[in-house]
């Protein structure tokens, strides 16, 4: 009887090791260890054996019994297992063939630019001013200083608007923002005209200047200025003003110089240079040499635009600064062309 | 303005400083230094990773190699006709140099010259521009065999040097040269190119930039010294002068000047005019050019014998006076100029001479027989150039010269010069304010120049009307003054030194500074303005580098943020969230363009557009986009733009209404099509109302409605819709209409185009500030219902019908299914709807079974729906 157990162990085992599927192993496990195996039938002839043979042939049978148990068990796994690795095989991707998109949509450059260059003025207090972009002459130049005829329009070419004749105020299409700093705080005023309110606001916009279209110029251009005026503003803290812009828009080392200049509605003025990003200021074609870009004008408010703002420049001071995004993108993404900005080729477009 | 350093070491020792360090301090303090040009001088080596400051250009003469030196005889070459042999001297040795060089060609084959030419000689291995070849090329001089003969070396042009761009013949040198000195150290030079902005037209000078210089540097500025040797009788009785106007010109100055001879100037003059800029003609014109650069006088040359001839038997009376319309002058360019009553002449009892401060009368130039016509205010007239209408020939040179210095109104003069397109560089500096007080001093420097360079004798005395002398600006301020408005601190005695520096007069006064501008400045106002130019040179003076960095202290004023901005922003991002692509586009377009989408009878027109396809201003921005659709039609398989902006609607003879708009324009393929991905089916009219519903319900609009609209010429009729949001209307959408869409370039006419407009500030006024709905805890009920309905019931009606009847219960109604065919019947449409239901406790499938027989009992009474299947 020992012996026949030992026989169906080894002939269960050999005929195990062969078996290499699920079906195979369900056969292999009703045959062994089914009701009607070998193995059972030394189970179910159990009460014929005599009282000696019982618990020898007993823990033999056991013994048996376990060891195929476990057997199978470890067989199922490794079966399992093979499959798996066969099937993670089969359904193994070309990893490189390309994803499925989507169309999608994204705001132009300049928009992008402008949203960047508001959200720091904002962060400092600055809010947005919007205002017209056709005006009269009056509005565009002689609230802001630039008096009929004078050389200094000569610093602005202007596209004019027929609109018959009236006299020394054409209407024109604004050639800055900065008729809006009239306006702004002419409602200021109006608000409380005995002592009127601090104002600090940023006017972005679309601006005209008569020039030919090419690579370095264009007729339409957007505009961001920033105003700040008050009872105790000095020259200082334009300097101070700035200097947090720029940190901010070009980063935290960027270099820069205020250069003595002129425009008719700031005195004194100032115009900007920030150390070449470029190259970082050891001189290329971006900085034609010099290793310094103009980034932006500033200066006071002239006392002129103050008073015509109805601020009175003997208790109020201020300050303005203007400055391209068209030009900040240029500079920063290596763009040559300002054609670019109005051509509104996707092939650009897509890049921003 | 172009300054040679030579020049201006005329007025300041600028020892010490380099070229670079004068740039600098220049640049800062306004008078931006665009280039340097070195024509001799050393130029700054920069080594890798040094910094540059300048855009810098020219070159370095090399000091063992190029030298003076002198032609002692002009030889014949033995085989070339052009060419010559120099027989020259280079301090050290005698050398055989070949040249070709036109203007010594006449002396060939004369012989030992009695009087050796001093020139610029170049050794074998100089680096020099290429004489031979259309603008600046470097080359190094090589040795060659030229027909012949050995050649190592030669005699320089001025374009070889890099002094001007094109020469005609080699240098010749002034007799004070010394033969083997480098040519370096006698001309060397560079040249500092300065923009002057207009409150600086005081320094488009020598002298002014000499003396903002001084004042950067404390350092002193060499006056000018003016020494007239004067005989024979006084200008004062041979010469009257009349100003009619003194508001248009309030000073004019005449120095009379007699027996010049007119040559070359001197080359030293020569080379700094050219190096300023300005063509050298002849000694006299070029006195009247160089004291002009020199002091920012314009200055103009009269012929006197003409003038007296014109005079006949009466004393030469100049008057200055307006024109009488229509009055015309022949300007020494030839032209017959019609004049209007704005424009100022200098005339005499004949008429008029010149077109006062701009140009000159042909007339009475200075004329030069052995040339041509000349103009004293450098306007180049080419040799080979004779204008219409031009004398040419008037017999013998002028020999005697009355000179005006003149001081006009800035703006008159900039209008005259503009009006008649007459840009000089004395219109330059006449239309940007010369003070009348330097006219005087102009007329005699270019008097001294001319008796040095044209021989000749100064007539005693000046004729110097001066009916309008500006008074002196005189600005009262205070150490308080230059705190409030620049942030520094500065004593009254501080602030003096600054302004003194410049020349301003300065008085203490108590607490206060009395300043008096100097006489040369215009720029200096009284009053508050006045006060704001000071400050301007105390904080120039003063160097804006050194104002310190602060942090505005004053009161921030009350946030209030921009909220028409900001919803604009809002709706951009909800666009580009549904794949729209922004553009930008030009407001100036050609009424031309957008008639092929709308016609409008007026526009905005655009008085002096730069060209005929940006005449006017837009007035529709379905326009632009679609112009930028066309554009693209070939580089995208699917392409969506939107464009935000202004059009512009014309108002009679005022502002015009610029409202916001939105357009949207698309085309192509509704899915990105991938390898796997085939899917061609098209953009359509349902996908833009659907981003047009997501963009709505962006904006948190719920009473929203489309109406068929046949309104829009420009929309397909059948295919188009009024949007109303609380029932008025906001924009309109649709396809394009074919005969519309066939003005274009579209590609595959397949494809339908669809465009929509709005009108933002409609839109905006009926956005609400919105809550959300509560999200319940309790699971909804999805159910699909599948009606059948004639054709004429639109799916509106039902999803009204629909919601009306759930109620509150219903809470989303989605049609996913239009289907016809012959068992529904020929007429007939079944709809499939997907609602939801939601309620405040877990609906069984009796409730959900109730609220759906309401619903469709209420169908099949109101539209004869039946339920499907
Ligand atoms: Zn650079």
């Amino acid at each position: 009887m020992l012996d026949k157990l030992n026989d169906i162990e080894k002939s269960a085992l050999e005929s195990l090791d062969a078996i290499t599927d699920q079906a195979a192993l369900d056969a292999w496990r009703i045959s062994t260890l089914g009701r009607s195996s070998p193995l059972m039938s030394v189970f179910a002839e159990f009460g014929k054996l005599s009282k000696e043979e019982k618990p020898v042939i007993g823990v033999a049978a056991n013994r048996v019994k376990v060891a195929l148990e476990a057997a199978l068990a470890e067989r199922a796994q490794a079966v399992k297992n093979a499959a798996l690795a066969k099937s993670l095989e089969e359904e193994k991707l070309d990893v490189t063939l390309p994803g499925r998109t989507k169309h999608i949509g994204r705001l132009h450059p300049s928009t992008q630019q402008l949203r960047r260059v508001l959200a720091i003025l904002a962060e400092m207090g600055f809010q947005v001013y919007t205002s017209r972009e056709v005006e009269t002459d009056e509005m565009n130049f002689q609230m802001l200083n630039f008096p009929l005829h004078h050389p200094a329009r000569d610093m602005q070419d202007t596209f004019f608007v027929e609109a018959g004749d009236r006299g020394d105020n054409p209407i024109l299409m604004r050639t800055h923002t900065s008729p809006g700093q009239i306006r702004a705080m002419r409602e200021a005023v109006a608000t409380n005209p005995q002592n009127p309110p601090p104002i600090r606001i940023a006017l972005p916009g679309m601006c005209f200047r008569y020039e030919q279209i090419t690579a370095r110029s264009e007729i339409q251009f957007n505009q961001v200025e920033g105003l700040a005026v008050g009872k105790n503003i000095t020259f200082a803290d334009l300097k101070g003003t700035i200097a947090d812009f720029v940190r901010r828009m070009f980063g935290e080392g960027a270099r820069l110089r205020f250069r003595a200049s002129y425009f008719p509605f700031t005195e004194p003025s100032a115009e900007v240079d920030v150390e070449c990003f470029v190259c970082g200021g050891k001189g290329c074609q971006v900085c034609k040499n010099s290793g310094w870009l103009e980034i932006l004008g500033c200066g006071m408010v002239h006392p002129v635009v103050l008073q015509n703002g109805g601020y009175d420049p003997k208790i109020y001071s201020g300050f303005a600064w203007g400055m391209g995004p068209e030009r900040q993108l240029m500079l920063r993404n290596k763009i040559n062309d300002i054609r670019y900005f109005w051509g509104n080729d996707v092939r650009f477009l897509e890049q921003f | 303005m172009k300054i040679p350093l030579s020049w201006l070491k005329d007025f300041i020792d600028i020892d010490g400083l380099s070229v670079e360090d004068i740039a600098r301090k220049l640049t800062l303090a306004g008078m931006e230094v665009d280039e340097i040009l070195y024509a001799g001088l050393e130029m700054p080596t920069y080594k890798e990773g040094e910094k540059h400051e300048f855009k810098t250009n020219g070159i370095a003469w090399d000091k063992e190699k190029i030298f003076v030196a002198e032609i002692r005889e002009v030889k014949a070459h033995p085989n070339a006709d052009k060419l010559t042999l120099l027989d020259l001297f280079d301090g050290q040795q005698g050398q055989i140099v070949l040249t070709g060089a036109p203007n010594i060609f006449h002396l060939k084959g004369t012989g030992k010259l009695e009087k050796p030419i001093k020139v610029a000689y170049a050794k074998e291995g100089s680096i020099l521009y290429d004489g031979h070849v259309e603008g600046q090329q470097l080359m190094t001089l090589k040795r060659a065999k030229i027909r012949g003969v050995d050649s190592y070396s030669m005699v320089c042009s001025e374009k070889e040097l890099g002094i001007t761009d094109e020469s005609d013949g080699i240098i010749i040198l002034d007799d004070d040269a010394l033969v083997g000195m480098p040519l370096a150290d006698y001309i060397g030079d560079a040249v500092l190119d300065i923009s002057i902005v207009p409150n600086m037209a005081r320094n488009a000078n020598v002298i002014g930039i000499a003396r903002e210089l001084a004042a950067l540097t404390g350092r002193e500025l060499k006056q000018p010294k003016i020494e007239l040797k004067t005989s024979g009788d006084s200008v004062e009785g041979l010469v009257e002068i009349e100003i009619t106007n003194s508001e248009l010109n309030p000073r004019f100055v005449a120095g009379l000047i007699r027996n010049v001879e007119i040559k070359p100037s001197p080359y030293q003059i020569q080379r700094r005019l050219k190096l300023a800029g300005i063509r050298a003609i002849n000694n006299i014109v070029d006195a009247s050019n160089y004291a002009m650069i020199e002091l920012g006088q314009p200055l103009h040359a009269f012929d006197y014998d003409v003038l007296k001839e014109r005079a006949g038997k009466n004393k030469i009376k100049i008057t200055t006076r307006t024109a009488k319309d229509g009055e015309t002058l022949t300007t020494l360019d030839g032209v017959k100029r019609k004049l209007t009553s704005m424009n100022v002449l200098v005339c005499d009892e004949k008429g008029s001479l010149s077109l006062a401060g701009v140009m000159g009368g042909s007339e009475s130039e200075v004329y030069d027989a052995s040339k041509e016509v000349l103009d004293a205010k450098g306007i180049e007239t080419k040799a080979d150039e004779t204008p219409q209408g031009k004398i040419t020939s008037r017999g013998k040179s002028t020999v005697n010269i009355l000179l005006e210095g003149a001081a006009w109104n800035f703006i008159n003069i900039r209008r005259t010069a503009k009006q008649h397109n007459l840009p000089s560089e004395a219109s330059f500096r006449f239309s940007r304010g010369v003070h009348p007080a330097v006219a005087e001093q102009g007329v005699k420097r270019g008097l001294q120049y001319m008796a040095a360079w044209a021989g000749g004798a100064v007539a005693p005395g000046l004729v110097d009307v001066y009916p309008l002398k500006p008074k002196d600006s005189i600005v009262e301020l205070t150490s308080h003054d230059v705190k409030k408005l620049l942030g520094i601190d500065l004593t009254l005695k501080e602030i003096a030194a600054l302004l003194e520096r410049l020349e301003f007069k300065c008085e203490v006064k108590d607490t206060k500074l009395i300043v008096t501008a100097p006489s040369h400045r215009m720029d200096i106002d009284e009053g508050v303005v006045g006060l704001a130019d000071v400050l301007e040179e105390v904080a120039r003076g003063y160097g804006y580098d050194n104002i310190p960095v602060t942090t505005m202290a004053d009161a921030l004023p009350p946030q209030v943020g921009n909220p028409v901005h900001e919803w604009e922003e809002h709706l951009r991002d909800l666009l580009i969230a549904f794949g729209l692509q922004e553009v930008a586009t030009y407001r100036m377009t050609s009424v031309e363009k957008e008639s092929r989408v709308a016609k409008y009878d007026e526009y905005v027109r655009i008085a002096n557009p730069i060209a005929p396809e940006k005449s006017v201003l837009r007035r529709s921005l379905v326009a632009s986009v679609l112009d930028v659709l066309e554009k693209n039609i070939r580089l995208g398989e699917s392409i969506s733009l939107f464009e935000i902006g202004s059009i512009f609607e014309p108002v009679k003879n005022d502002l015009p209404n610029e409202p916001r708009k939105l357009a949207i324009a698309m085309t192509g393929l509704r899915e990105a099509t991938a390898w796997d991905v085939k899917d061609s089916s098209k953009l359509d009219f349902y996908d833009l109302k659907g981003r047009i519903e997501l963009t709505l319900s962006g904006l948190r609009l719920t009473d929203v409605s489309y109406t068929a609209s046949e309104s829009t010429p420009y929309l397909h009729p059948g295919k188009a819709a009024e949007v109303k949001v609380n029932g008025q209307v906001m924009g309109v959408f649709g396809e394009l209409h074919p005969l519309v869409k066939e003005k274009y370039e579209l590609g595959d006419a397949s494809r339908p185009v669809l465009v929509a407009e709005f009108d933002l500030e409609l839109l905006r006024k009926a956005t609400p500030t919105y809550g959300i709905v509560p999200v319940s805890e309790f699971p909804p009920v999805y159910e699909d219902i599948a009606i059948i309905v004639d054709e004429s019931v639109l799916a509106e009606e039902i999803e009204a019908l629909i919601k009306q009847t759930g109620g509150k219960i219903v809470t989303n109604v989605r049609l996913f299914d239009v289907y016809r065919d012959e068992k529904i019947g020929a007429g007939k449409k079944s709809l499939a709807y997907s609602l939801t239901y939601q309620a405040e406790k877990t609906m069984t499938d009796a409730d959900a079974a109730a609220i759906r027989n309401k619903i469709v009992k209420r169908l099949e009474k109101e539209v004869g729906a039946k339920l499907r299947g």
